[in-house]
């Protein structure tokens, strides 16, 4: 799994980044009450905003941490927002991307790197 | 704003020692949760919910001109007041606009009691004090901290500590020696619930709220809650839903406007407010429930079903008590009847809202039975 500075994470299998926002910034959102993910199909750019994420007192954009297509979306997130909150890193995923160009992935940080980063926060 | 310099409040050490998470609001560094905006409301509703409103703006007038002098800045009757009332009150400027909405009362028998809000403070004391006349004489209230404690258990947490209290119904206003101390105590609020708004002297602030949240039914809630209380009550937010351009008739203010001031002409703006009364407004407050998407936010514009843009949300967010998508917002009168469908853009996509009644949630304020 890597981070970007805007929160993201990313996980990669073969073609497909799984890409969701980090632990840090769902505790920082605060309770989740809407999610709104990408349409399947789309083409996204790295650093596009792709979706949006709402707490209670704010609506907030999500930002691609890799190029590529959208080829699945977390609708799972429309009924039940709060799993962002409960499971950032894990079930609370909000899209895949086949990526057009894996190295993207190598400017990103690795949890200890994101770790340190957090710290001078 | 990143090099403001926040004023804190009294409870500021309390609320760190509470993990808050604290924000700038109104000039001050405030807490905007502690567990979580939807849990805090939620308990709220429930339980009770114990606010520091501490930032809010105190003062007394006084003198025996005091209560003559007040009218000329409000369109409320305050000479009929009773003793031991309160009335909910808006600030005018000369073109009707709303300056600010305030509470104005009488808990002793020495003038009046103001509470205004934070972020307005300054300027609506510099406003009084330049222009109160006579023997009227304006103090802010600076060495004295507001809590608030809202919600269905709060009388029952409140009667311990002052079995008087029980007495009071909504809207009254005291001066009482509780938790040892001398308190201004109102049986008022911001959040749709029965409960107290109690001003204590600062030194006394922080040993009165951990007295209050030793009490299992108490939990300190946030700014944030207090938002999404207040946006389900249907109450309007100064600085958002009302500002200086807004008149009371637009608004949905007319409770505010006294018969007699409406008769006599005599407050500030009286041209352009009786006009709209009689012929009408150009725009109005509603409430909206949002039937679809995302919740709409302040700044997003409202469109009729044929999508013609007619006017804009002014406050909006989830309603955690309902789970639906509730909004406040300002619309040309012919849209305003309750049913009419309209629509909120967000991000570039209409979705469905209707108006509704308000408020949102029912509140449950507490009218003692006539005897």
């Amino acid at each position: 799994m890597k981070f970007t500075k805007d929160h993201e994470w990313v996980s990669l299998d073969g073609d497909i980044a799984t890409v969701g926002i980090s632990a840090h910034a769902a505790e920082a959102l605060g309770d989740v009450v809407f999610v709104e993910t990408p349409d399947v199909g789309k083409t996204v750019a790295k650093g596009d905003s792709f979706a949006v994420v709402e707490s209670v007192k704010a609506a907030s954009d999500v930002y691609a941490p890799v190029s590529g297509e959208v080829v699945e979306a977390n609708g799972a997130l429309a009924d039940a927002p709060e799993t962002v909150n409960a499971s950032p890193e894990g079930e609370g995923w909000f899209a895949k991307i086949k990526v057009s160009d894996a190295s993207e992935l190598d400017g990103l940080m690795d949890k200890a790197a994101y770790d340190a980063f957090l710290a001078t926060l | 704003m990143s090099d403001e310099i926040l004023k804190t409040t009294p409870l500021n050490a309390a609320h760190r020692a509470l993990g808050a998470r604290m924000v700038g609001f109104g000039g001050y560094d405030m807490p905007v949760q502690y567990e979580g905006v939807l849990a805090e409301h939620k308990w709220t509703r429930e339980h009770a919910g114990l606010f520091d409103v501490s930032h809010m703006g105190q003062a007394k007038i006084t003198g025996k001109d005091a209560i003559e002098q007040f009218e000329r800045f409000v369109p409320g009757d305050y000479k009929i007041l009773k003793d031991h009332k309160q009335k909910y009150s808006l600030l005018l400027n000369d073109q009707g606009g709303i300056m600010d909405d305030l509470m104005a009362g009488k808990p002793d028998h020495n003038g009046l009691y103001v509470v205004v809000n934070a972020g307005n403070k300054d300027a609506d004391f510099a406003h009084l004090r330049a222009n109160l006349q006579g023997d009227a004489k304006l103090e802010v209230l600076e060495d004295r901290a507001l809590l608030a404690i809202q919600g269905p258990e709060a009388i029952d947490v409140m009667v311990q500590h002052e079995p008087a209290l029980a007495e009071l119904s909504f809207m009254d206003i005291t001066w009482l020696n509780v938790f040892g101390v001398n308190c201004y105590i109102s049986r008022s609020g911001y959040t749709g619930e029965d409960g107290f708004e109690i001003s204590v002297p600062a030194a006394d602030a922080e040993r009165v709220w951990n007295l209050l949240l030793s009490d299992e039914r108490v939990k300190p809630i946030g700014l944030g809650a207090r938002d999404s209380l207040r946006l389900e009550a249907g109450l309007p937010l100064h600085g958002h839903d009302l500002d200086a351009t807004v008149s009371p008739v637009e608004a949905d203010l007319t409770f505010a406007l006294s018969k007699s001031r409406k008769e006599a002409a005599n407050f500030p703006g009286a041209e352009r407010i009786l006009k709209e009364l009689a012929e009408g407004p150009s725009r109005k407050r509603v409430n909206l429930l949002v039937k679809e998407g995302a919740p709409a936010r302040e700044g997003a514009e409202i469109a009729d079903k044929d999508g013609n843009i007619i006017g804009v949300v002014t406050s909006g967010g989830p309603s955690p008590s309902t789970g639906n998508k509730i909004a406040i917002g300002f619309v040309p009168p012919a849209f305003t009847e309750i049913g009419t469908e309209l629509k909120v853009v967000v991000r570039g996509r209409p979705a469905a809202a209707e108006v509704v009644a308000s408020p949102f949630v029912p509140t449950r304020y507490y009218r003692k039975p006539k005897a």
